[in-house]
């Protein structure tokens, strides 16, 4: 394709955009709504993703050994414990100590041990901690095989049900995405169809003067795409203002909810929306010449 | 230049209509030829064939030597641009100005920009529009949208020009200059055909008639007159 002609096809692709103003507009908007949903169902699993990592890295077990262990026997068993495949740092936490942590949490003036009638029921303790998060089970497991110990406590259930959302975030996201892509793209179809409709004296005429079918298909083919990208301009440029808003708010506020931030996550998510936008504006458009412009 | 070997054409519909029957035909390089007859005689219908817009029930047609049935949908556009068209009802683009709609044409066929800005205006000069060039085509009278036509036709350079009834709906002076026009342009060596069913300008040019009736040839004759 000659330079000119591209330009002829630039030029032409405006002008039935222009013409077609409303549904122009119309198609623009479904795909900017489309593309918007995507992206926040993106940015919501990416985030909860993000949590689950964090939640994950400040994970560890406590081991609670049996009551009748004494201290030389239970002070013994650090070694064998850092003998175990994955397991990062061991840390040693006498009952007393344990008892002191209790009490912190209660309030200052609280005596427990005199609640308690001079005996602490509490056992020793050791605390793990593993070199990767996913270990954290595996390690809880095999070190619940220690006959001294009585049982092993970790964040259970915390970390699946946030990877549990994860992937129903990530299947209902697919879902009304694949709904709203497809209304997307049938109502770019139904605008190119209109604009073919609008030229078809200019289509035939063109075909009588010896006009190539890629030559008459190209205007419609750059008009679909543009609908694409300006959808998606408008879906990344909002997504981007309230994204950056929500993240402002949160340090400020809440801050201990962790936020994905990530500059570079974030604008790999806008350039794949560009990308989907484009290729739905594409997809449109190629759906309405196959079926309406037999050329 | 234009062959036709036993050509018929049928339309199969609810009543079959033979809009052409056993035809043979033999029109030259630079001839000038009338196609005449009563309407439904079939003239509309040769000249759709010699575009390829429909191809024959039956027979063989070669243009430029080569066979339109054989000839591959791809290469249509390529046979095309070898010829131009001038239509009774001009099928020019409303909402296109005079140059753009020349212009169109040459676009169409890819041409670099450079040489449209060229061309264009300098065909329309050669139709008498120079002053015309921004002007849409309701802003014109029949015979200047007419001429447009032409130069739209002949922008191209074709080797051959086809007209069905290109003075159709035009009063006879303006018949007559689009005539002379067609004429000249056949004098720079272009093959014309016309359908038409304007006597006096038949009887007047003296060419070669070709005279049709229930899509047959009943006559041929070189330098003829509406009737025999
Ligand atoms: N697309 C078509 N489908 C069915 N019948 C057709 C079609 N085109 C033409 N015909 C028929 O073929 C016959 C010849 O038509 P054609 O248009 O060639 O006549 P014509 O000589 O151009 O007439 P006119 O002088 O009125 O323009 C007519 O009987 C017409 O009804
Ligand atoms: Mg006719």
């Amino acid at each position: 394709m000659r330079l000119s002609s591209l330009q002829y096809a630039v030029r032409d692709a405006f002008r039935s955009l222009k013409r077609n103003k409303v549904m122009s507009m119309a198609s623009m908007a479904t795909v900017a709504i489309s593309l918007l949903i995507l992206g926040c169902a993106w940015l919501l699993v990416l985030n909860t993703q993000y949590l689950a990592t964090t939640m994950e890295s400040e994970l560890e077990i406590n081991a609670y050994l049996q009551l009748d262990v004494p201290r030389d026997k239970a002070l013994a068993m650090k070694k064998q414990l850092e003998s175990l495949t994955g397991v990062a740092q061991v840390t040693f936490v006498p009952k007393e100590e344990g008892l002191k942590l209790l009490e912190e949490r209660f309030g200052k003036d609280t005596d427990l041990l005199k609640a308690l009638g001079g005996n602490n029921p509490l056992p020793d303790m050791y605390r793990l901690k593993t070199k990767e998060a996913p270990q954290v089970p595996l390690v809880a497991e095999e070190v619940a095989k220690i006959q001294e110990i009585e049982k092993v406590r970790y964040g259970q259930g915390m970390v699946e049900k946030l990877l549990a959302l994860t992937n129903w975030l990530r299947s209902v996201g697919v879902v009304v995405i694949i709904a709203v892509g497809l209304a997307a793209v049938f109502l770019i179809a139904t605008t190119i169809r209109l604009t073919v409709f609008a030229r078809r004296r200019e289509i035939g005429i063109m075909k009588l003067v010896g006009a190539t079918n890629w030559y008459i298909r190209w205007p419609f083919f750059l008009e679909g795409m543009f609908i694409g990208l300006t959808g998606a301009l408008i879906a990344v440029g909002t997504l981007h203002f309230f994204y950056s808003e929500l993240v402002k708010n949160i340090a400020l506020t809440i801050n201990f909810l962790p936020i994905m931030t990530d500059k570079a996550m974030l604008y790999e998510v806008y350039q794949y929306l560009f990308i989907i936008g484009t290729a739905l504006g594409a997809m449109g458009s190629a759906i309405s010449l196959h079926r309406f412009l037999k050329v | 230049m234009i062959q036709l070997f036993n050509v018929s054409k049928t339309y199969e519909g609810e009543v079959k209509v033979e809009a052409l029957r056993d035809i043979n035909l033999h029109i030259k390089r630079g001839e000038f030829v009338f196609l005449v007859g009563p309407s439904g005689a079939g003239k509309s219908t040769l000249t759709r064939l010699m575009i390829r817009e429909e191809l024959p029930s039956k027979g063989q047609i070669l243009v430029d030597n080569r066979s339109l049935l054989r000839m591959k949908e791809r290469e249509v556009p390529y046979f095309r641009r070898k010829i131009g068209f001038i239509f009774q009802d001009f099928r020019l683009l409303m909402e296109r100005t005079v140059y753009e709609n020349v212009a169109f044409a040459m676009e169409a066929i890819e041409a670099p920009s450079s040489v449209v800005r060229e061309r264009v205006p300098a065909v329309l000069e050669l139709v008498g529009l120079k002053d015309k060039l921004t002007a849409y085509p309701h802003q014109l009278s029949g015979g200047q949208q007419q001429r447009v036509c032409i130069a739209r036709a002949i922008v191209n350079n074709p080797l051959l020009i086809i007209a069905d009834e290109p003075t159709g709906n035009l009063d006879p002076d303006t018949s007559w200059e689009i005539m002379n026009l067609l004429l000249a342009i056949n004098k720079r060596g272009t093959t014309i055909v016309t359908a038409t069913h304007d006597k006096e300008m038949v009887d007047r040019i003296k060419r070669r008639v070709i005279a049709l009736q229930n899509g047959r040839i009943v006559r041929d004759e070189e330098r003829g007159g509406y009737q025999a």
